[in-house]
């Protein structure tokens, strides 16, 4: 019986595990797909990592090591190359390998910690010919850091999301022609970091407003079809561009990996595609906690690494018997501009000093305030900021004293103000 | 000298192949593509249709039913994937409830087993995802749907294990007809035979020209689709139509025997190759399919695909020995029903050939069946006995679908490896979840690379010329 089986063992896995041990638990488990721990970061060779965790400019790798090392001479248990197949009931995980081969694991406690996919070609329903050269940008990612191949010369992106930015640069350092890099929203889905770093720096163009209409090429991509879009993202005729290119990337969004979750009947929420988590990352599941881009989608890995640890300190309180358990839920509601938060819910009575509350918008806000009011309309806390942007995850410490105030849900909204 | 040339392996193709290594003949199959199953095979509604739709009379009816009859036999034999789920032919007006009464009748001149027309009450039932303006709908119980490419792969898989010999990447340039033989040049060799049937779908006009006159024409028509995520393949558990047109069975909604939701197709001239999708046949599909089922999720969306299908100048399928070339069969022009009616025609060739004198000797040791693993399907207990015999079976490359290494290893062995990461998508599903691949194909072409000793450069997605990785990166060749 293990006291916290934590599946997945990227930034997520490895930060939890080592709260989890932090806290004195003793019998720790991560299960990794991969063969070695590290998760997506083991392709990201760009720098960024850690500036606010470690206060240095980590690849990530070595974001990744940091932990791996932090995580060597502790209790840990890991198993690689290993498949999580379901989860079941009483905290049962059922695992395959090669060498054990199928394998039923029990635990007190769960972590979900398996990041999230990319969206694909399907999932936005690009037409054109199906000829090889449409990547996501992960897996072109992978393709070049870690197997050492390119998998194009001339190249569109399709999105300006982080992963696709970092592409931009990459595959031009190789030595590829990044032809344009096209977005469908009047705004980067990327960091404004990235943006300048990424494609300024090397004169690629960026096309807001604008989305792929046709892949050409009977096999192999030869060309595509770039259009601008009116306010209803509809492609406006006469405005296409041709481009004579071989490969096409697409950054268009991550959706959380909930598989397993939805299989084992924990309630997901429709706006993030990941669990419904209270504020200490406890899912409606008793017992399974949650952290990082299987909740909701980050921007930075630092931000998954500090959710994690949230997650692995709760689940060795539920261990230890120090239940989270509360009558009084605080529900956790947004108003439009605000796409969702995390937590969804609040074990009111129970947060200690304050609570973190991350949220994204899906417009870009200049000088703002966010509030957070009560079902009656008071307000109960207000933040300053100099601009709210979709790219970057917003956050905000409701201190405990506010929300003792608060009557009912609360509710969370942004505002431009003059 | 081969007795009979068979010239393409879609799933006619791949049929006749299948009854004729049942006798002690020579055969070989050339397919143009580098794998079975490549063309309109792959590609259109993966339904065995009941019968009911075909006009009374027609070859298109007579094959239709005896051929979705014969399908469901060779599928239970051949271990592919099908599913009698059942069809509905939704009327929504009073000229589809006449058209619904019409098919009902056609349906049992044609010798349809298992057809009832429902009320709406009764519809609603058993689908309540469907229309409430729907007021009448035919039910056809012995509709199918089938994994299409696994089927042409399991019957030229059996065929090859039973000694046809299949050439792939042959394309047939020029048919020569001497007194007695046929010599068919392809663009890797010569090929004596004494017949040739014709199975070249959409190329057999040009099949039938090149060894003699031109005797019909094909007329392609494309079709797009929209294929779902499993989250909607149980928006419905019927196939669902609506009342067919001049221009065909309309837009359907159905799921699929790997438990997805396909929405479509649309009918619109082609040119032979060209599967791509539009903007405006997509947007076609997915407002029609509303009439029908109008809830269905299209952000659940994982591909899009269009089929062309092998439509002649003729209305009905094409049958029959060629008017100028004596000892050349065609079965030619075949389009929907065309996959319902592949085995039935297959046997009207076989028929042909034993009219023509062939000697048609059965074999002492003929195999016919077909297994391969399923992981995700075993029990624990299986899976565990599965692994200690080949560990390989313990590592998942797909995670969507949950397909292992072992089962990519196995179909390395079989009769008709795979060659491409396509290729073993179609054997194995891995890559067809909503991933897409995005995990698994960098996985998937490791493990061609090892197994097929390919350079990376080598891999192809699907077809020749489909490379996936067109260079090394800086240094990235220095472990090669």
């Amino acid at each position: 019986m293990y006291d916290v089986i934590i599946i997945g063992g990227g930034p997520a896995g490895l930060a939890s595990a080592k709260a989890c041990l932090d806290k004195g638990l003793e019998k720790v488990l991560i299960v990794e797909r991969d063969k070695e721990l590290g998760g997506i970061l083991n392709q990201c060779i760009h720098n960024g990592f850690g500036l606010h965790l470690f206060k240095e400019e980590l690849t990530g790798p070595e974001f990744a090591g940091k932990f791996i090392d932090l995580l060597k001479d502790t209790k840990l248990e890991v198993m690689l190359d290993t498949m999580v197949l379901s989860i079941e009931d009483d905290h049962t995980v059922h695992v395959v390998n090669t060498v054990n081969g199928y394998q039923c694991l029990k635990a007190k406690s769960i972590i979900l910690a398996m990041g999230c996919r990319e969206r694909t070609r399907g999932a936005i329903a690009i037409p054109g010919t199906r000829a090889a050269g449409v990547f996501t940008a992960g897996t072109a990612q992978r393709y070049m850091n870690i197997d050492g191949y390119m998998v194009g010369k001339r190249v569109v992106i399709l999105g300006s999301g982080d992963i696709g930015l970092i592409m931009a640069r990459r595959m031009t350092l190789e030595g590829a022609k990044v032809l344009a890099c096209v977005e469908l929203n009047p705004y980067s889905g990327g960091l404004a970091r990235n943006i300048k770093q990424c494609l300024e720096d090397f004169n690629i163009p960026l096309y807001l407003s604008h989305t792929i209409t046709d892949i050409r090429g009977e096999t192999r991509v030869e060309g595509v079809t770039v259009s601008a879009v009116d306010d209803h993202f509809q492609p406006i005729p006469g405005s296409e561009m041709y481009f004579d290119c071989d490969t096409v990337l697409l950054s268009v969004g991550l959706i959380p990996e909930n598989e397993l979750s939805k299989a084992a009947d924990i309630k997901l929420d429709p706006r993030t595609k990941g669990p419904v988590v209270y504020e200490n990352m406890e899912t409606s599941q008793k017992g399974i906690f949650a952290c990082g881009n299987v909740v909701h989608v980050h921007d930075l890995a630092d931000n998954v690494a500090l959710e994690a640890k949230k997650a692995g300190e709760s689940a060795a309180d539920y261990v230890n018997g120090l239940s989270n358990e509360s009558e009084t839920i605080m529900e956790v509601k947004t108003l439009p501009g605000v796409t969702y938060t995390v937590p969804q819910h609040i074990h009111f009575p129970l947060v200690k000093k304050s609570t973190d509350i991350f949220f994204r918008v899906n417009k870009i806000f200049g000088n703002s305030v966010i509030l957070v009011t009560d079902e009656e309309g008071q307000i109960i806390s207000q933040f300053k900021r100099q601009y709210v942007v979709p790219g970057s995850m917003e956050k905000i410490i409701v201190p405990k004293v506010m929300l003792d105030k608060a009557k009912g849900s609360i509710t969370v909204s942004v505002k431009e103000v003059e | 000298m081969y007795d009979v040339i068979i010239i393409g392996a879609g799933i006619v193709g791949s049929s006749v192949a299948y009854y004729l290594s049942r006798y002690d003949l020579k055969v070989v199959l050339l397919e143009k593509d580098n794998d079975v199953s490549n063309g309109t095979t792959k590609a259109n509604s993966a339904i065995i249709h009941a019968g009911y739709d075909p006009e009374e009379g027609t070859l298109m009816a007579k094959h239709n039913v005896r051929g979705s009859r014969l399908a469901k036999q060779l599928c239970e034999k051949l271990d592919v994937p099908y599913k009698q789920c059942g069809a509905m032919v939704l009327g929504f007006d009073e000229e589809d409830e006449k058209t619904v009464r019409m098919l009902y009748q056609r349906g049992l001149n044609n010798g349809v087993e298992g057809l009832e027309i429902l009320n709406k009450e009764q519809i609603l039932e058993k689908e309540p995802q469907i229309s409430s303006e729907v007021r009448i709908a035919l039910l056809a119980k012995t509709s199918a749907i089938v994994s299409p490419w696994e089927y042409a792969l399991a019957l030229a898989e059996t065929a090859v294990r039973n000694g046809v010999e299949l050439k792939l990447n042959n394309e047939v340039k020029a048919i020569k007809k001497t007194d007695e033989t046929f010599l068919v040049t392809t663009d890797k060799g010569i090929y004596e035979g004494k017949y040739i049937i014709n199975c070249a779908g959409l190329y057999a006009d040009r099949i039938q020209e090149m060894a003699g006159e031109k005797e019909f024409e094909i007329r392609p028509s494309r079709g797009q689709y929209y294929l779902l995520d499993k989250a909607e393949g149980k928006r419905c558990t019927h196939t669902i139509f609506q009342c067919p047109s001049k221009v065909g069975k309309g837009v359907l909604v159905s799921p699929t025997v790997h438990g997805n939701l396909i929405v479509g197709p649309n009918a619109e001239e082609s040119e032979n190759d060209d599967t791509s999708t539009t903007m405006g046949g997509l947007a076609f599909v997915k407002a029609a399919s509303r009439k029908s089922v109008p809830n269905v999720d299209f952000r659940e969306n994982i591909r899009n695909f269009a089929g062309v299908r092998a439509r002649s100048d003729r209305s009905d399928f094409i049958l029959e020995e060629s008017r100028s070339v004596k000892n050349l069969f065609n079965i030619a022009g075949i389009k929907s029903p065309g996959l319902s009616a592949a085995p039935s025609l297959a046997l009207e060739a076989v028929e042909w050939l034993k009219g023509k004198g062939v000697v048609l000797t059965e074999k002492e040791h003929f195999i016919d069946e077909r297994k391969r693993v399923r992981f995700k399907e075993l029990s624990g207990e299986e899976k565990q006995e599965l692994i200690r015999k080949e560990p390989a079976y313990g590592r998942v490359i797909c995670r969507c679908e949950t397909i292992t290494e072992g089962e990519i290893l196995d179909a390395l062995k079989r009769p008709i490896p795979p060659v491409s990461i396509d290729g073993v998508k179609r054997r194995c599903n891995a890559g067809m979840g909503r991933c897409q691949g995005g995990f698994c194909s960098e996985r998937v072409a490791d493990i061609l690379m090892r197994e097929l000793h390919l350079n990376g450069l080598n891999i192809l997605q699907d077809k020749e010329g489909s490379n996936v990785l067109l260079d090394y990166s800086k240094g990235g060749n220095s472990n090669v």
